[in-house]
C-alpha cells in the first residue's frame, strides 16, 4: 500500500500549508472562460477593461479550479485524500486579472471522524488566495476526506 | 419560454420571471465522457481518481468521475447558453433584457455524488432572493439555488448561486 506524507491525523486544528503560486496567462483565462464561461469580460481584454472588472478577469470557476491545481501541487498528491463532499461559502474577493501570479495558504479550522465510515476523517479548512499585491482575491472553506493514518 | 413581465404589488419594478423568486427552470444536460474528465483533472485537479480509472477502482469513488470544479464548470458553461438564449427570445419579443454582471460568490456547495464517465447530468436554476443592490446603484443581487442530476434523477451536485445583474440594461 502507498503511503502518504499527510493522514487525517496530520491535519491538526491551525495548521496552515503554503499552497505555493500560479501565474495567470491571458491565454489560459480566454481557454478556460471559452469552454466554461464565455461571458464577454472574460474573454475579450477591451470589453473587460470597461467592466466593472477593469480588465481582462478570470471566470471565478476558473479561479477555484486554479486554487484546486495548487492544493493537489502543494500537498493534496501526497495525501491520503478521497475527495470533498462540498463547501460552506466561496467569495471572489477581487478581480483575478491576466499577468497575476496567484500564492496562497490553507488553515485547518476543524476536523472530526467520519461516523459512517470507520477509517476516515473530515477536515474543514479554509483556503485564501492573494495576488501579488498581496490583495485577496478568494477565500474559501472546504471540506475533505481523509483517511486515517492507524488505518494505512 | 413565456417571459410576460410579472404585473404584482411584489414586483414593483416590472421584472423579468426568470428575476422572481420561486421561478425554477431546467437549464441544460451535459454528458461526461472519460477524454474531458481526464483532460480537465490533468490541468485542475490531477487526483487518481479523476485521472486514473484503475486507480479509481480502488477510491472511495469506485470509478473514474469528474472533478467537482469541472461538474461546476459545466453548470456555468450551460447557465450562459441558457441565459444567451432566453435573452434572445426576449429581445426578439421587444422586451428588456437584463446585463449579467460579474458574481461574488457562492454558498453551501454540495457534490452530493459522483459524476462517472458516461453520466448525463441535467442542471436546474431556482431563484431564491432578488433585491437592489445597496453598494452598486441600478444593479440587483439575485441568487439562486443550482442543481444538477444523474441520468438516474440523482443530486449529484447543489449550490446557491449570487450574480449582479442590472435590469433594464
Amino acid at each position: 500500500m502507498k503511503s502518504f506524507d499527510y493522514y487525517y491525523e496530520d491535519m491538526t486544528i491551525g495548521r496552515k500549508i503554503d499552497i505555493g503560486t500560479y501565474e495567470v496567462s491571458k491565454e489560459e483565462i480566454i481557454h478556460f472562460a471559452s469552454q466554461f464561461d464565455p461571458a464577454p469580460f472574460h474573454l475579450d481584454e477591451e470589453i473587460g477593461k470597461a467592466s466593472m472588472l477593469g480588465g481582462l478577469s478570470a471566470s471565478g470557476w476558473h479561479v477555484c479550479s486554479m486554487a484546486m491545481r495548487m492544493l493537489c501541487d502543494s500537498y493534496l498528491l501526497r495525501a491520503a485524500s478521497e475527495g470533498s463532499p462540498g463547501m460552506e461559502e466561496c467569495k471572489w474577493m477581487a478581480p483575478v486579472l491576466a499577468g497575476d501570479t496567484l500564492s496562497g495558504h490553507l488553515i485547518v479550522e476543524s476536523a472530526r471522524l467520519s461516523a459512517s465510515r470507520p477509517n476516515l476523517g473530515l477536515v474543514n479548512f479554509r483556503c485564501n488566495l492573494f495576488n501579488q499585491n498581496g490583495k485577496q482575491v478568494m477565500t474559501y472553506t472546504n471540506l475533505g476526506m481523509m483517511r486515517l493514518r492507524q488505518a494505512a | 419560454m413565456s417571459e410576460q413581465l410579472a404585473q404584482s404589488n411584489d414586483n414593483p419594478d416590472n421584472l423579468p420571471h426568470s428575476m422572481i423568486p420561486g421561478w425554477k427552470v431546467e437549464i441544460g444536460s451535459h454528458t461526461f465522457t472519460s477524454e474531458e474528465i481526464i483532460t480537465f483533472a490533468k490541468a485542475y485537479d490531477p487526483q487518481p481518481f479523476h485521472v486514473d480509472a484503475e486507480a479509481a477502482k480502488n477510491s472511495l469513488f469506485g470509478g473514474l468521475c469528474a472533478s467537482g470544479w469541472h461538474t461546476a464548470s459545466i453548470w456555468m458553461r450551460k447557465q450562459r447558453d441558457f441565459v444567451k438564449e432566453t435573452m434572445s427570445e426576449r429581445a426578439a419579443q421587444g422586451l428588456p433584457i437584463p446585463e449579467f454582471g460579474p458574481s461574488p460568490g457562492f454558498d453551501n456547495l454540495k457534490w452530493l455524488r459522483p459524476v462517472f464517465a458516461g453520466d448525463t447530468v441535467t442542471y436546474a436554476n431556482e431563484i431564491l432572493t432578488c433585491r437592489t443592490s445597496k453598494s452598486k446603484p441600478g444593479w440587483y443581487v439575485m441568487t439562486a439555488r443550482q442543481s444538477g442530476k444523474n441520468q438516474h434523477g440523482k443530486p449529484v451536485i447543489s449550490f446557491e448561486s449570487m450574480v449582479l445583474l442590472k435590469y433594464p440594461a
